[in-house]
């Protein structure tokens, strides 16, 4: 991957993070989960689906169903930066005039599918992905899961069906960032060695870290991973990417910061203070 | 004609169907041979089957997708109303053995909230034939449909001739009465069609009515039948609440009216578990009974004063 490639994939990311950042207030959203999911979002987007502005409704495309729905601000800010979505609606956030809120829906150009309650998506992916080979497409079709997600048993029915039917053309694409809602994964339930789970049910399966371009590009240059089986991808990310003073903490996953905090949050992403949030902005679910 | 007979004709002539099946065979065991790779079985995964019946209908397909109805209508809930539900996709769901029809297996298996779960979902239509007959000459219209549905599915030999066509939202009058009318769905139309005739040999006036379709409803039919009938009798193989009486009430409600109606319903519990015949003569579901507990209910209605 070209050096000017990989900047421009961390100045899109950079961007929209401010974007996560920005939608963290006045009543605010899933801050954490969005960040870490941020680099994989805008990498997949720019690199990896083949689906434009104009194709969105092409039965060609490439589908991205994201199955862990709290972390759409992610998606609305990579759409803005994709040119889909314009810049001032992500103002109305939480507002009934338009469809921005806490988890995706389809009235927004891209989102292929609604979600919010997990464990969902990998099943309507594997049936996307069951037509594709059917009609004998060539289209890429991936879930984007969770890893607390993983707690919930219809995502391992997915697995071993999408096993049975050898659908090498699905991508599971695990954002990995060790929390769930209120916890650890390894504290609460943990999942490792989850490289050896996903391999045990079938899948072949690359781990890498979700923040570095390289290593994503690297691992999907090769897909699909094996001819015949269901492609996992086990993200390494950090909750609350980017922001030091949220970072990995299990009381950071929804934020609702006031507007100063705003602020002095985009300060902090551009390396100029360190942010000291003293509102009450945990919200835990 | 059976039901895979109609399933297969109708899949092959239209390459939209895909048959799918969470391990459960009984009505589509030739289907992998006939339809290739177009028949789906995930195994015992209700649930992701409905995710990739909705996933497959995003793609233009019409899913026929198959289960336990205790299984499809409870296990994968959740699937139906958030996937197929708010998606509003055309996944049509054939829920075999629903209420009675799950004889001796016992209550785990007893799908006798389906009604009231399944019409509880927007845009999702419910539908119970009477009888194998019946079945085949609704279920063209159901898969033609671009609504998601839910079909009580009911293979048993049909005991009446049923001529009049299948219309969604439409119920078969099969006679009218102004002493009693029953209206009744699926596998009870058989006795309810005992006890009317024996109510008429005893000299009463008595309406029959074929629901078919519980959503969307027959309000006109329902609403007919109060007026012209002293007494309103629902009949189901289902809980008492949620399920046809819930509906009668409902409408009646709607259009500001109200009747004198007599539920025979499953009242706050689960069947005994037995061969069909000793289930319905144990929870007291024959035509015979059925006929002796309305005549009660007649009399008892005859004797009241009747506000007005």
């Amino acid at each position: 991957m070209q050096h000017k490639t990989i900047e421009r994939l961390q100045q899109t990311a950079f961007r929209v993070r401010e974007h996560i950042i920005r939608m963290s207030t006045d009543g605010g959203c899933f801050t954490g989960a969005s960040l870490s999911a941020t680099d994989v979002i805008v990498y997949l987007y720019s690199e990896f689906l083949n689906v434009t502005q104009d194709t969105l409704k092409d039965p060609n495309r490439d589908y991205l169903f994201l199955s862990k729905g709290h972390d759409v601000p992610a998606l609305y800010g990579t759409f803005v930066e994709l040119g889909w979505l314009s810049a001032d609606r992500l103002q109305n956030h939480l507002s009934t005039s338009d469809h921005l809120y806490w988890h995706p829906n389809v009235n927004i150009p891209g989102i292929e599918f609604h979600s919010g309650s997990l464990g969902h998506l990998p099943s309507v992916a594997l049936g996307v992905a069951l037509d594709c080979k059917l009609r004998g497409t060539n289209n890429k079709v991936v879930c984007v899961l969770g890893d607390g997600e993983l707690n919930e048993g219809s995502v391992w029915e997915a697995v071993l069906v999408a096993n049975a039917y050898q659908l090498d053309n699905l991508l599971f694409l695990v954002d990995r960032n060790f929390f769930q809602a209120n916890m650890p994964t390894e504290e609460l339930i943990p999942l490792e060695p989850l490289t050896d789970k996903f391999a045990a049910f079938g899948a072949a399966v690359r781990r890498v870290d979700g923040h570095d371009f390289t290593a994503l590009d690297e691992a999907l240059s090769t897909f699909p991973f094996e001819v015949g089986k269901l492609n996992v991808l086990i993200a390494d990310t950090r909750r609350g990417k980017g922001l030091p003073s949220i970072e990995a903490r299990a009381d950071r996953w929804f934020c609702n910061f006031t507007h100063d905090e705003v602020e002095e949050l985009l300060r902090e992403l551009h390396g100029e203070a360190n942010a000291t949030l003293e509102s009450e902005t945990l919200v835990v679910r | 004609m059976n039901y895979e007979q109609l399933l297969t004709q109708t899949a092959l002539a239209d390459e939209r169907y895909i048959v799918m099946t969470a391990e459960n065979r009984a009505l589509v065991r030739n289907m992998p041979t006939t339809l290739g790779r177009r028949f789906i079985d995930t195994g015992i995964t209700e649930q992701c089957m409905i995710g990739a019946a909705a996933g497959l209908a995003l793609r233009g397909r019409t899913p026929v997708v198959h289960a336990l109805a205790a299984f499809l209508s409870m296990r994968a809930y959740e699937f139906i109303r958030t996937d197929v539900g708010i998606g509003n996709l055309p996944v049509k769901l054939s829920s075999f053995i629903p209420g009675f029809l799950s004889d001796g297996n016992g209550p785990t298996h007893q799908a006798i909230e389906d009604v009231a779960l399944m019409r509880g979902i927007p845009n999702m239509q419910v539908f119970c034939p009477a009888d194998e007959q019946d079945l085949l000459a609704m279920l063209p219209t159901i898969w033609a449909s671009s609504a998601p549905s839910y079909v009580r599915i009911n293979t048993r030999p049909a005991t009446y001739q049923h001529e009049q066509p299948f219309e969604i939202g439409k119920a078969e009058v099969i006679s009218k009465g102004t002493d009693v009318t029953i209206l009744v769905y699926g596998m009870l139309f058989e006795q309810a069609l005992v006890a009317a005739q024996q109510l008429k040999d005893a000299g009463q006036s008595v309406g029959l009515i074929n629901m078919r379709s519980l959503k969307p409803v027959d309000e006109q039919a329902i609403l007919e039948a109060a007026v012209t009938s002293q007494v309103l009798v629902t009949i189901e193989d289902h809980f008492q609440t949620g399920g046809l009486y819930s509906i009668v009430a409902e409408t009646l409600l709607k259009h500001r009216t109200t009747a004198h109606v007599v539920p025979f319903a499953l009242k706050e519990k689960w069947y005994k578990p037995a061969r069909l015949n000793e289930v319905l003569q144990h929870e007291g579901f024959t035509g015979q009974q059925l006929a002796a507990s309305i005549t009660e209910q007649l009399e008892f209605s005859l004797n009241a004063e009747r506000p007005r």
